[in-house]
């Protein structure tokens, strides 16, 4: 007999650190416990995507949404809600206090998203193939193998607009058809799941919540080009993933969906993982290939494209996890509704990792041409802390920052780059008034400095040197030629580096010298920080009328640097500050200023 | 589990899809709700959920959700049975019991007549609005 009851635990990376394997224990423990176990079926499910309130329980079909659930509260929702049917209100997810239990769907983190590529995380267990199937799972790939010719499927991915999503959006059914129409007697399907960018889990979630979906798309490809044989590569930090990649292909196998005479037919395809170490270069799709080949991952030049000649000299289609995950779907329900969605040159959806200081940060689906300030402020709930917007970095260390006069400019690939920013695989990190453009500069310079593989000169020497600049810039040791210095190299590198790495590397500086010249200015001519970040421009001290003497700068201290008696003046010892800002934070008289 | 054949396929996924029916609310057009305060389940309303479960996937309606609730405060009439559908008026049944249930769903959610014996007549507005939301 079917189940009264569906208690879904969020069992994503996020949640499981968040004690969420625990809660999803303890539910199991409740529910035997209460004698529930043929009424309630508990089901481990992939990512929310409503981060921020995890770990998430969701009850159905009632669509109760529960947030911040901890292992203890697992007795009360068994023996409330499943037993006696009564909503445990206080960890009901409640937007304002006035409202009564919204259902998940009226959520406005929900409201205003598309999930396609997350259609079904977080609606079924991602280590029950049945679960999927009864999802319309592999009906795609039954429509392709026994309603269509390979001519077909691939015209139809390219009807529907579809273009990658790790980056740098080319078209993929262009991409299909390179591989279709060069002859050979192998073919490979791979699947970049090297998610680099600092802050981005989209393909992490894809991977956990809905394993079988990639599976699926990259049979559907292999049948479409002609291949018999596919390659996921994913980094090795990713082990849940993996595990669960591992468990959806031994069910597939079992099911004779992956492997030999798939449905019966003459068509076979299989698939192998290989684990990537974690460098960044390794996501550049030459790199990446050199490197499943047994090889150093370094970048060669392209053409010829893997496309042509990839894997082992062989035509290779490689696509993200996020552009396979849109395929079963565009197959069953037509190019034509997917390019629906979207803006003219940009179609589907696009999944972003929303992080920084946020209210709501997590994992949203939009619409493409859906403006920055819908994401922000409807989805994301605006700024924490109710302080000022500044900018949102999009595009991770390839990327740039969008900036307050283009909140309301509709987001696809091409609008993107006109602003000096990129789509990249979809990280988007809000920053607030205390942010330095300069500091979060430098932290993407270092990381794709740190990241560069050395081979080719512009990026290996031309980042460092913008590296050693944006550090002496913040440390107040800039010079009045400097800008200009960054401006020239970084466009030699753009211009003369092998790969996207290097290509991509100057951007976050060039976007941010555009549009925030004047913070620069005011570091190197001023010596100062707007932001108060910087931590070599930023001195504290105390106001000599402000101080009623009330120590509580001193006792916060940590290097008791702060002198001074009780109900009289302090003093901050300049040499032994480390500007940590803990008197500031601790002074309730205003009386600590910073600058 | 041998390997599938596309006809193999097809039945599996019309197989899960009725299991999981239950879980989505997407596409319903009716809901039942049952009292499942102490009283409810005290007066059986347990089996009456397990007679819906039974009865509609006999009739094979996968079209109405049910849910169940908390005390309505028509602990007197226990086990009580609400039935939200599309096109047909609000209804509270009470005292309801396998039997019934099973007729509610011929008869109200399969051919669209009102159980007319067993409806709690007339409750307060007031019970009726907040019930089950």
């Amino acid at each position: 007999m079917a189940y009264k009851n569906y208690i879904l635990v969020c069992a994503g990376t996020a949640c499981e650190s968040n004690k969420g394997k625990a809660l999803y224990e303890a539910l199991e423990k409740e529910i035997k416990a209460a004698g529930v176990d043929a009424e309630a079926q508990l089901v481990k499910t992939g990512c929310f995507g409503f981060c921020e309130q995890g770990p998430i329980v969701k009850i159905l079909p009632d669509e109760s949404f529960y947030v911040k659930v901890g292992p203890k509260d697992a007795h009360e929702i068994i023996a409330e809600h499943i037993v006696k049917g009564r909503k445990v209100e206080r960890l009901l997810y409640k937007e304002n206090k006035a409202e009564n239990d919204p259902r998940s769907n009226d959520i406005s983190f929900y409201r205003k998203q598309l999930r396609i590529v997350l259609r079904n995380c977080a609606v079924i267990n991602p280590e029950i193939i049945d679960e999927y199937i009864a999802r319309d799972g592999y009906a795609a790939l039954e429509k392709a193998l026994f309603d269509m010719t390979p001519d077909s499927v691939v015209k139809e991915v390219s009807d529907s607009g579809l273009r990658g999503r790790g980056g740098a959006g080319f078209p993929t059914g262009r991409k299909w058809l390179f591989t279709k129409n060069t002859p050979a007697d192998q073919k490979y399907i791979v699947c970049n799941a090297d998610e680099g960018d600092p802050g981005a889990y989209m393909d992490r979630s894809v991977l956990e919540g809905d394993p079988h979906s990639v599976l699926e798309a990259m049979t559907i490809a292999g049948y479409a080009v002609g291949a018999s044989k596919g390659f996921i590569y994913i980094r090795a930090e990713y082990p849940l993933a993996i595990e669960r990649l591992n468990t959806a292909m031994a069910q597939s196998r079992e099911y004779g969906l992956l492997g030999e005479k798939i449905l019966g037919t003459d068509f076979s395809f299989d698939i192998e993982i290989r684990l990537g170490a974690g460098a960044f270069v390794c996501g550049e799709e030459t790199a990446l290939l050199a490197s499943i080949e047994g090889n150093r991952g370094m970048p060669v030049p392209r053409p010829p494209f893997p496309a042509v000649k990839g894997l082992w000299g062989k035509p290779t289609v490689i696509n993200n996890v996020e552009t396979y995950a849109n395929i079963p779907v565009i197959l069953l329900k037509g190019a034509k509704w997917f390019s629906s969605i979207g803006t003219e040159t940009s179609k589907g959806t696009k999944v972003f990792a929303l992080t920084g200081k946020i209210n709501n940060s997590g994992l949203i689906e939009v619409p493409m041409g859906t403006t920055l300030r819908d994401i922000i402020y409807d989805i994301g709930g605006g700024i924490a802390n109710g302080k000022k917007f500044k900018a949102a970095q999009t595009g991770g260390p390839s990327g740039g920052c969008i900036t307050e006069e283009f909140l309301d400019t509709p987001i696809d690939y091409e609008t993107l780059q006109a602003i000096g920013s990129m789509m990249g695989s979809g990280g988007m990190i809000v920053m607030d008034e205390d942010d330095c453009m300069i500091d979060v500069t430098k932290f993407y310079l270092e990381f794709t400095v740190d990241e560069s593989c050395g081979k080719c000169a512009p990026c290996r020497i031309g980042g460092r040197t913008c590296y050693n600049i944006l550090d002496r810039i913040s440390k107040g040791k800039g010079q009045p030629d400097d800008l200009q210095k960054l401006k020239d190299i970084g466009h030699s590198m753009r211009k003369a580096s092998l790969c996207g790495l290097g290509q991509t590397a100057p951007n976050p500086f060039m976007s941010t010298m555009k549009y925030f010249e004047e913070e620069y200015r005011a570091h190197i001519e001023d010596k100062k920080c707007p932001a108060g970040k910087c931590k070599d421009l930023l001195s504290y001290s105390i106001d000599e009328v402000k101080c009623v003497g009330c120590t509580a700068c001193a006792r916060k201290c940590p290097v008791s640097c702060i002198s001074g008696e009780v109900k009289k003046l302090h003093v901050i010892d300049q040499s032994k500050c480390i500007k940590c800002g803990q008197c500031f934070t601790a002074c309730k008289f205003d009386a600590v200023k910073k600058g | 589990m041998a390997k599938l054949t596309l006809n193999d396929l097809r039945k599996l996924r019309d197989e899960t899809k009725r299991n999981m029916s239950q879980r989505s609310t997407e596409g319903k057009r009716a809901e039942v709700v049952i009292g499942m305060g102490t009283c409810g389940i005290a007066a059986g309303a347990k089996a009456v959920f397990d007679a819906f479960l039974d009865e509609m996937s006999k009739a094979g309606i996968e079209d109405v959700t049910i849910k169940q609730t908390g005390c309505m405060g028509l602990c007197f009439s226990e086990p009580t049975v609400e039935v939200i559908c599309n096109d047909m008026p609000h209804v509270v049944y009470g005292n309801v019991d396998d039997k019934t249930a099973r007729r509610i769903v011929r008869e109200h959610l399969a051919g669209k007549a009102l159980v007319s014996d067993h409806i709690f007549d007339k409750p307060s507005t007031d019970i009726i609005k907040n019930a089950g939301k």
